[in-house]
């Protein structure tokens, strides 16, 4: 079983955002970074797959800048096998080169399965995992939530809204995965020093010009408290008027 | 609002960094919701000895040789850091196994014992514990009247008594150290089996602080051991002081971890908590309070990095150490204090971190040399004057 898992290096979300001047990227300074925890939750599932089967080799993939090979050397620490790092000096929010430059890296490999996360919690996209497996000619199943797999087949649980549903597929697949799936190790502490000695490949692509850019980004707008306008039956009438004629959600 | 305020993190390496965010997570999963009740119980977690000797905490900075992670002291520190962001009692377990049991058979042990208790003790198969301290010989540890004779067929005679021993009750086994003759100077360490004849360890009751902690008085009566059982390089008092710098080292660490711990929580608090109308974080008197506590825990931060730094370079001293535990601890006291007092009446329930993280500093402050020690330590680095010979 040999599976590629495609990450993405992502800031943190516990901490305050603001926009950088130029207003159409977010201001790095004093932002933390992490793989996307979908990802991490793509990651965790191959390995336990590699476990069930007993061989096969995990293989990482993340596109970007350098600094994205800390994210690689995370799901090297976890027990994926090797990383390939995609090296573009910076990423655009155009996901068709992305996809592209992933689906290149991927065609060749003779990977059974190709994980993602559901989307990046970053942009929200959620489109690379379905884009690649277009451009490969693969079945794609999104948004995964249960998933076993067994002689080249793959059976799995997706999130719909207010429903799920079954479905069954042939490998080699394009798969994301969405919360609920499991959750994911922790490095050990050795998992983290073994990492440094995992083969790191880098391979420098060049990612086709951008269609779709950032306008502008904005803030969302700050919340105002609530407002009290009486107690009991008496303050009924203009409870309704005001969701009438203020809120207009009557 | 994070504790690091100076950036620190781009002065840890990219392992440091995930290291100590293993270990974090550890923490937040493992042990935070279970610690408030365990201290209010007065029971050490075991069941966390396995997921953290797996996690792969226990003599972290030991060669991967003898099965540990063969970590830099700096990611060592991170980790003890985190481990006291929990409890106390929970980095004591780790530095007591690591540094004061591990550490020991590491740096004074024949091969043998090195290769027999390094990979067991590292899984959490063996647990260790410590045996310096005695009821009458606590900041005077060469006046100890543990001894061990050789007896007929040259094994050892173990007799005497030890106190306020972290893990004893748990422990499989002992270093204890011990005169073989008169003089401190003939002070050695013996690793005793606690199954051995003869031992016994007594749980000591009634503690208001290190309430997750196992602190036990080991009693030895005619306890005999086979000749190998000493430490083959350990020698004179300067042995089992070797030994409490590693460990003090880790303590200028984790204090800040549980000072750390105090200022989130305070944080939070101000912030959320409304009184006369508006959160009391608005209040000058409650920013003073948190401006203050930040500012300590970022020199404090700055110390224990680059004492580490320095450890790992192979150049700190015993007396660097001695300082930046004595300003750690004690800083880390004072802002637990203020923290608790911040989150008046609630600040003393055990549902919060505050008054539990300031009971067992007080621990903290007295163990592994006192605060007062310390300073005489520093006094006589200062003046070339020995205050306490």
């Amino acid at each position: 079983m040999k599976i590629a898992v495609c990450i993405k290096r992502v800031p943190v979300m516990d901490r305050r955002f603001t926009i950088a001047p130029g207003g159409t990227t977010i201001d790095e300074v004093g932002l933390a970074y992490d793989v996307n925890d979908f990802d991490l939750w793509a990651v965790e599932a191959a390995l336990r797959l590699k476990e069930q089967v007993g061989t096969g080799e995990v293989v990482v993939l993340s596109l970007g800048p350098d600094v994205v090979q800390e994210q690689i050397r995370k799901a090297l620490s976890m027990g994926a096998d090797r990383g390939i790092h995609l090296q573009a000096a910076s990423v655009g929010a155009d996901d068709l080169p992305v996809a592209r430059a992933l689906a290149d890296a991927l065609r060749d490999g003779g990977y059974d399965g190709i994980f993602l996360g559901r989307l990046a919690v970053d942009r929200a996209n959620g489109v690379t995992g379905p884009v690649i497996a277009e451009l490969l000619g693969l079945p794609c199943v999104t948004a995964v939530s249960k998933l076993e797999i067994a002689n080249g087949r793959g059976r799995a649980q997706r999130e719909l809204e207010g429903a799920q549903e079954i479905v069954e597929f042939p490998l080699p697949a394009v798969i994301t995965v969405d919360q609920g799936l499991n959750t994911e190790r922790l490095p050990t502490l050795k998992g983290i020093m073994g990492a440094k000695k995992k083969p790191l490949e880098v391979r420098p692509v060049t990612l086709d010009a951008p269609r779709v850019t950032v306008r502008r980004l904005a803030l969302p707008p700050e919340r105002i408290g609530g407002r009290i306008i009486g107690e009991g039956v008496g303050a009924v009438p203009e409870l309704v008027r005001l969701l009438h004629d203020e809120a207009k959600v009557l | 609002m994070t504790t690091d305020f100076f950036a620190i993190d781009g002065s840890l390496a990219e392992e440091e960094r995930a290291v100590r965010d293993s270990v974090r997570r550890f923490v937040e999963a493992h042990v935070l919701p279970i610690i408030g009740t365990c201290y209010v119980d007065g029971r050490f977690p075991r069941e966390l000895v396995g997921p953290l000797a797996e996690l792969g905490v226990l003599g972290a900075n030991l060669p991967e040789t003898y099965g540990c992670a063969g970590l830099n002291n700096v990611a060592y520190g991170l980790i003890m850091q985190e481990l006291e962001r929990g409890d106390s009692g929970i980095r004591s377990f780790a530095s007591v196994q690591g540094a004061l049991v591990m550490y020991p058979i590491f740096a004074f042990g024949s091969e043998e014992q090195k290769r027999h208790y390094l990979p067991k003790m590292a899984a959490g198969e063996i647990i260790g514990c410590f045996g310096l301290t005695e009821p009458d010989f606590g900041s005077d540890p060469g006046g100890m009247l543990t001894t061990a004779r050789q007896d007929g067929s040259r094994g050892w005679v173990l007799n005497g008594a030890k106190m306020w021993i972290t893990n004893g009750s748990m422990a499989q086994v002992a270093v204890v150290w011990a005169k073989t003759g008169d003089a401190e100077h003939s002070i050695r360490g013996f690793l005793v089996p606690t199954d051995t004849p003869g031992f016994t360890a007594k749980d000591q009751k009634g503690k208001l602080s290190l309430r997750a902690s196992d602190t036990s008085e080991l009693v030895f009566q005619d306890v005999r051991l086979p000749a190998d059982a000493i430490l083959p390089l350990s020698g004179g008092l300067k042995s089992p002081l070797l030994c409490l710098t590693q460990a003090r080292y880790g303590i200028a660490w984790g204090a800040m971890g549980a000072a750390m711990a105090c200022f989130d929580e305070a944080v939070a608090y101000s912030k959320t908590r409304v009184m006369f109308g508006r959160p009391i974080g608005g209040f000058q008197i409650q920013q003073a309070r948190l401006a203050d506590m930040l500012t300590e825990i970022v020199k404090g931060q700055l110390l224990a990095l680059h004492l580490g730094r320095l450890k790992d370079a192979g150049t700190a001293t015993p007396q660097q150490v001695s300082l930046a535990k004595r300003n750690n601890v004690s800083v880390a006291t004072d802002i637990a204090r203020e923290a608790r007092r911040l989150l008046g009446g609630n600040g003393i329930l055990a549902e919060y971190g505050a008054m539990r993280h300031m009971e067992n500093l007080e621990s903290v402050y007295t163990y592994e040399g006192t605060h007062d020690i310390h300073t005489l330590v520093l006094g006589q680095a200062i003046t070339g004057l020995d205050a306490f010979r």
